[in-house]
């Protein structure tokens, strides 16, 4: 197993980021999969992030009630904003929540005392393992797996299709909006949480803007139509770069044109079960013919 | 069962509803026509809450509709179809009857996560459930197809079995036959009559006169935003002010138009007049 411990020395670092993002991309398909454009995920992993390490930094507190923590705060938080921004919809629920991701980045340098501004907190405990990450994706995966069964995941998805419609269903489309909402913020929160114990450093230039548009990117990428989506966006985007480093200087560019492409070609995503059941369709039928 | 006293509604400086009373007994099939734009929609969308009046007051069953949500007057009783369909077009048909479900469907969070026997009951119960809705209307051979792959007309018998999930004793049917050709008339109205007999109460919008006739025991007739007449479809028809709005007048012999128009109305005057007034197959008229 010499050449596993190799791999890991070298690329340790890598897997477990991928973990992080794809709990990003997780989180965003939670708010997208309920018909909701929301940019605040960047945020929300940012309010994670910073409760969870000055709670271990400062406190020293067990590692489960610092995760628990990580989630819980940005949840809240969710829970306050989310009351009044998602009765907008389209753009307007994209804009309202960038700007809130922009209070939450310039809070952050200006609270000096207790996040240290901009340059950020330093000397966080290593305390995320492979293991925990994959404790936390499992775990995420399930509980979204489950969800889609369900009467609630179902109301998500008639929500997506048409609110109007699902209103006169009987369901409650803002308080189910709301949960989407909240909840997406608290795995987005444990990403944040996660990421933070395995970097050692956390600054708020890591969840501004930049950050809010690859969470997307990643889910958009993949598709929403099911969790194989987002999960494979949250791979590509993650390992794309590290897959195109011998092209060096061109690698950022070349990275850009494929997912330009990808998005051009395939704009439900990488993982779209109706047109591969009409590719299939296609396809048996063609046999069928001749 | 149904109670509308008084209700306006403007939007801006435009009234597009004034006074309206109207009041639909339980247990038959009501219909409410009237000329285009002349607010049948706006009444609907007044009753399940999309919308709010102006001034007024909305009863069902004793209690105000007013201030109430969309999803609490569905689970008050009341379900409707849409004239431009709103079928979940991305979900199978089975799901779409489900989500009619919504809110008969009781399991809590542990239920869902660990599948307990309570959400693996219920879950079943729904889907034996909408496969049963989707045969009343004809479709349950094609459950598992999405919704976007059927036609205009199937879409709509869609619609009707996923407001008969909601479990409505009041059934608002906007347009139901529009786009429908005369095969698919014919088979609806038989449906909505079984529906009737299953206890359900109909109020529904329609142009289609034979149709209107043929189904409804009371009509009301809606012109410029105002109830002109209530009745029976007999009475209706004879109505001069029904016939005036339908086919406007003639100043110069106005008498003259009324009477020949009695005999053709309410179908359009180029349709004989026995055709248009003759009780369509099935009609209780």
């Amino acid at each position: 197993m010499e050449w596993l411990d190799n791999f890991w020395a070298v690329y340790s670092n890598v897997v477990l980021s991928l973990g992080t993002n794809v709990l990003l991309a997780l989180s965003i398909y939670l708010t997208l999969s309920c018909g909701m454009l929301a940019m605040a995920n960047a945020a929300f992993m940012g309010i994670g992030a910073y409760t969870a390490a000055l709670l271990s930094t400062h406190f020293d507190a067990p590692f489960a009630l610092v995760l628990a923590a990580g989630m819980a705060a940005p949840a809240l938080v969710a829970l306050l904003m989310g009351a009044p921004t998602l009765r907008l919809s389209g753009v307007y629920l994209a804009m309202a929540t960038l700007a809130f991701g922009e209070v939450v980045r310039i809070a952050v340098i200006n609270s000096e005392d207790l996040t240290g501004g901009a340059l950020g907190l330093n000397g966080i405990p290593q305390l995320t393992q492979w293991w925990t990450m994959l404790l936390a994706l499992a775990g995420t995966l399930a509980l979204l797996w489950r969800l889609r069964r369900a009467r609630l995941g179902r109301a998500f998805e008639a929500i997506k299709e048409d609110e109007t419609a699902a209103g006169l269903m009987g369901i409650n489309v803002s308080a189910t909006k709301l949960i989407a909402f909240t909840l997406g913020a608290a795995i987005a929160g444990l990403a944040g949480a996660l990421n933070a114990h395995l970097t050692f450093f956390i600054g708020p230039g890591e969840f501004g803007f930049d950050r809010g548009v690859e969470i997307l990117t990643m889910a958009v990428l993949g598709g929403i139509q099911n969790l194989l989506g987002p999960t494979l966006g949250a791979l590509i985007v993650t390992l794309l770069p590290e897959a195109l480093r011998s092209l060096r200087d061109y690698r950022l560019a070349v990275n850009g044109m494929i997912l330009v492409l990808i998005v051009l070609f395939l704009p439900r995503g990488l993982v779209d079960p109706q047109a591969l059941r009409a590719a299939w369709a296609r396809l048996t039928q063609r046999k069928r013919a001749g | 069962m149904l109670e509308l006293h008084a209700v306006s509604k403007n939007f801006g400086g435009l009234q597009v509803l004034q006074d309206v009373n109207l009041r639909v007994p339980a247990g038959g099939i009501f219909g409410l026509i009237g000329p285009n734009g002349a607010g049948k929609t706006t009444v609907f969308n007044l009753i399940t809450g999309l919308l709010q009046p102006s001034a007024g007051s909305i009863r069902f069953e004793g209690q105000s509709l007013l201030a109430r949500k969309t999803h609490q007057i569905t689970q008050a009783g009341i379900a409707r179809t849409f004239q431009n369909i709103r079928v979940f077009k991305g979900m199978t048909l089975q799901d779409n009857v489900v989500a009619g479900m919504h809110a008969h469907l009781h399991y809590g969070s542990a239920a869902w996560l660990l599948a307990l026997p309570a959400f693996r009951q219920q879950e079943r119960w729904a889907r034996a459930r909408a496969l049963e809705l989707l045969s009343w209307v004809g479709l349950a051979a094609r459950a598992q197809e999405l919704a976007d792959n059927l036609s205009y007309g199937e879409q709509r018998r869609l619609e009707l079995a996923r407001a008969l999930a909601t479990q409505p004793r009041l059934l608002l049917l906007d347009e139901p036959v529009a786009g429908m050709n005369s095969t698919e008339k014919t088979a609806l109205m038989q449906e909505i009559l079984a529906i009737r007999a299953r206890g359900f109460t109909v109020l529904m919008i329609e142009h289609d006169m034979r149709f209107v006739m043929g189904l409804c025991e009371h009509i009301a007739v809606l012109n410029f935003g105002r109830i002109i007449c209530q009745g029976t479809p007999e009475q209706v028809r004879q109505d001069p002010q029904v016939i005036e709005a339908y086919l406007g007048r003639d100043d110069a012999d106005a008498a003259d138009t009324v009477t020949d128009a009695a005999a053709t109305l309410p179908g359009t005057a180029t349709t004989a007049a026995a055709d248009a007034l003759a009780p369509a197959p099935g009609g209780s008229a």
